[in-house]
């Protein structure tokens, strides 16, 4: 700090703090702007977490974006490849063309055709089949629908094209955006009350028990863990529901990931036990617990939010990993790697490359997973010039 | 030092006891015991198992005792004569399924090591002295993306790609007519030309932390007042840098590696199911998906035992490379 912005935050004392040049300024900005300001200049970061932000909508409104119910089969639409919305034709903004499909007798490949003198129109916010948006409100308006409402969309629309029951992979790839990405939330909030606690106990006491607990994460994190949440998963009863699975696998994947976050916060907390107003808050009387969650705790926020954020893509990449092998959620559920299990043979992927689109989905969110926690990581560090 | 070796190979039993505990707890995850599995086996093939003979081999298993001493029997067969149990998908010992397979995935993991350092420590060293470069850019960037993508989903497109371009689907270790005979010259030449792709899909993200590392470190070290006093001397750039700092650079590349060990080995699970490769991968999740329950866990067993064994071996490599480490274990 150079002498003249000393010289500053002394004169502007008595001020009263009310124009937007005094908001601005470095020294008399909160923590939490401080680091809001550090992360709006993290470009990459910053952009990433827009694409997060988009990727977080389409968990919000997952229904309302398809077309299609994401279980909805009809053989004779199998392997139908994507599909283009037309604009201004027919005296509709928009609107598809019909697309009809005959087996060819040699390869036993559906073979489609677009006809385009027959074509529907296409309405924004149209009707379709009935959801409950976010479980509470009962609605039918999706994002596309069909003009005349006696047509069924999912014969229509196919944005991704289907798969090889027919089902519409548009749609299918909201629905596993919404279970991957919030079984990563999930599974987080699991690791962070996990890693809190274990973290605060090895920090707070140390001696003996640290040391203990130290090993004890040690010894978890020289394990391979992909094997292990294999056996585990295996383990489940046939006649789960897609809830209970759903949930254990978070669990499951939580027991092993919480480490890392540990580790941070015991540094944490083994670092500060000892400042000043630790201190003056064990003299006032506050028991350790107030001490550790009202005192302790918020100081070190960001950091537990960086830390998170980038365990963020980890677990989607193991949910992923898990589904993909046929040992995590299995269909009729939806998720990341239930779809890609589809793209897992060469052949099909080849002749069928839309079946790799939601492979595309589940790159971007990772990516922009990494790089917004590489921003707040850096935007929450102190060192860092603001 | 000699305190810290203590301490370290101490820490790897322990290490070890973990695991076999862990597989233990998974062998005998599902419900029902093996017998009555393997009973349900036989009976689907049609031979037919009287209950007495079915108490006989519960018996033979220790089935009818308390877990505890069923796990002493279970370790004692292990310590004593190498014997992890009986797969009844394979009707062999789980050791004689597994071992082949088993030396693969060891290959695979120390060639994939050997890729990781050949790639990760020149570009790092070569992004942090040209620092903010065409070239520093490229690395840096190639390694997020690298670091980012799971394994599995570069396997995924480096397969499509090879199909698409080349005609041909990468999978496997060897040619047709190498599987299933004796090791020759032959057939590790022929495991050489095969292990490429595998090893590179496998290997990106380590490469890219790596190479980060190095970067960083590289970075910090190249600031300090000795780096200019070897310049003030006269000391050629390049000398100066491969002689001093990056040799300081270069230990937490050794840390690392029993850091990324585990990951590996992860990784080479899912990597080859998609690359259909002969590690214990494939066989892994077969097991699983059959309840092949012994060998399963003797899969997870010996994968646990080969990284805590890895990561012991890179930790030694590592107070042999670094005298301080040396000097700090010996002075505690």
């Amino acid at each position: 700090m150079t002498l003249s912005s000393l010289g500053k935050i002394f004169s502007k004392k008595n001020l009263p703090v009310e124009s937007s040049n005094d908001v601005n300024s470095i020294e008399l900005a909160t923590q939490r702007q401080l680091i809001w300001r550090r992360f709006k200049r993290h470009r990459l970061g910053f952009a990433a977490s827009i694409v997060v932000v988009l990727f977080y909508v389409i968990v919000l409104f997952a229904d309302f974006l398809s077309t299609a119910p994401p279980v909805d089969y009809a053989a004779a639409r199998g392997y139908m490849p994507p599909q283009g919305i037309q604009l201004f034709k027919d005296g509709h903004f928009l609107s598809v063309c019909e697309v009809s499909g005959a087996r060819n007798m040699e390869s036993y490949l559906m073979e489609y055709e677009a006809d385009c003198d027959n074509t529907q129109g296409i309405s924004l916010f149209g009707k379709g089949y009935d959801y409950k948006l976010w479980g509470i409100i009962p609605t039918n308006r999706h994002i596309l629908g069909m003009k005349d409402e006696t047509v069924d969309p999912n014969a229509w629309i196919h944005l991704f094209g289907t798969d090889k029951q027919g089902r519409d992979v548009f749609s299918r790839s909201m629905h596993a955006t919404r279970v991957s990405l919030t079984i990563g939330l999930v599974g987080v909030a699991l690791s962070i009350i996990f890693g809190i606690f274990v973290g605060a106990i090895s920090g707070y006491h140390g001696g003996m028990i640290d040391s203990i607990l130290q090993r004890v994460i040690e010894i978890i994190r020289s394990i391979p863990t992909i094997p292990l949440y294999m056996g585990l998963s295996s383990a489940f009863p046939e006649d789960w529901t897609i809830n209970q699975i759903y949930f254990m696998i978070t669990v499951i994947i939580s027991l092993f990931a919480w480490t890392d976050l540990a580790r941070v916060i015991r540094g944490k907390f083994l670092a500060m036990k000892d400042e000043d107003f630790v201190t003056a808050a064990r003299l006032n009387g506050a028991k350790t617990m107030r001490i550790v969650f009202i005192h302790m705790l918020p100081s070190f926020y960001s950091h537990i939010i960086a830390q998170a954020s980038l365990s963020l893509p980890l677990m989607i990449v193991t949910e992923t990993s898990l589904s993909f092998l046929g040992l995590g959620l299995r269909p009729p559920a939806v998720s990341y790697g239930v779809l890609l299990k589809d793209a897992q043979n060469v052949q099909s992927v080849a002749n069928m490359p839309w079946l790799f689109l939601p492979a595309i989905l589940v790159v971007l969110v990772i990516l922009a997973l990494n790089f917004m926690g590489d921003g707040i990581r850096d935007a929450a560090d102190p060192y860092q010039e603001v | 030092m000699i305190n810290f070796l203590i301490r370290r190979t101490v820490f790897m039993f322990v290490a070890l006891w973990a695991v076999t505990l862990i597989s233990f707890f998974i062998i005998n995850l599902p419900e029902g015991d093996y017998v009555t599995a393997y009973i349900a086996q036989l009976q689907a093939t049609g031979s037919m198992v009287d209950a007495e003979e079915a108490d006989n081999l519960r018996i033979f298993y220790g089935l009818d005792q308390p877990l505890y001493i069923q796990y002493f029997k279970w370790m004692r067969e292990m310590v004593l004569y190498q014997n992890l149990g009986f797969s009844f998908e394979y009707n062999m010992p789980v050791t004689e399924v597994i071992s082949e397979r088993l030396l693969l995935t060891m290959i695979l993991a120390i060639a994939c090591i050997i890729f990781i350092w050949a790639i990760a420590i020149p570009f790092g060293i070569i992004s942090a002295v040209k620092q903010y470069s065409v070239w520093d850019y490229l690395f840096t960037f190639l390694g997020f993306v690298g670091l980012a993508i799971p394994d599995f989903m570069i396997a995924l497109i480096a397969m499509y790609l090879f199909f698409v371009w080349f005609d041909f689907s990468p999978g496997g270790l060897f040619s047709p007519e190498y599987v299933g005979v004796p090791w020759s010259w032959g057939r590790g030449k022929d495991l050489i030309d095969h292990i490429w792709i595998p090893m590179v899909v496998l290997g990106t993200a380590g490469t890219a932390s790596l190479m980060r590392i190095t970067r960083a470190n590289l970075l910090d070290e190249l600031s300090k007042p000795y780096v200019i006093t070897a310049r003030a001397k006269g000391l050629s750039e390049w000398r100066l840098i491969m002689k001093y700092p990056v040799r300081l650079a270069l230990n937490p590349a050794i840390s690392l590696t029993a850091y990324i060990l585990p990951y590996l080995i992860s990784g080479s699970i899912i990597v080859g199911v998609v690359l259909s490769l002969p590690t214990v991968g494939p066989q892994l999740v077969k097991a699983l998906v059959a309840q092949d329950m012994f060998l399963a866990g003797g899969i997870i067993l010996l994968i646990g035992f080969m990284t805590v064994v890895g990561t012991f071996i890179s930790d030694l490599l590592l107070l042999w490379v670094d005298p301080r480490i040396r000097l700090e274990a010996g002075g505690s």
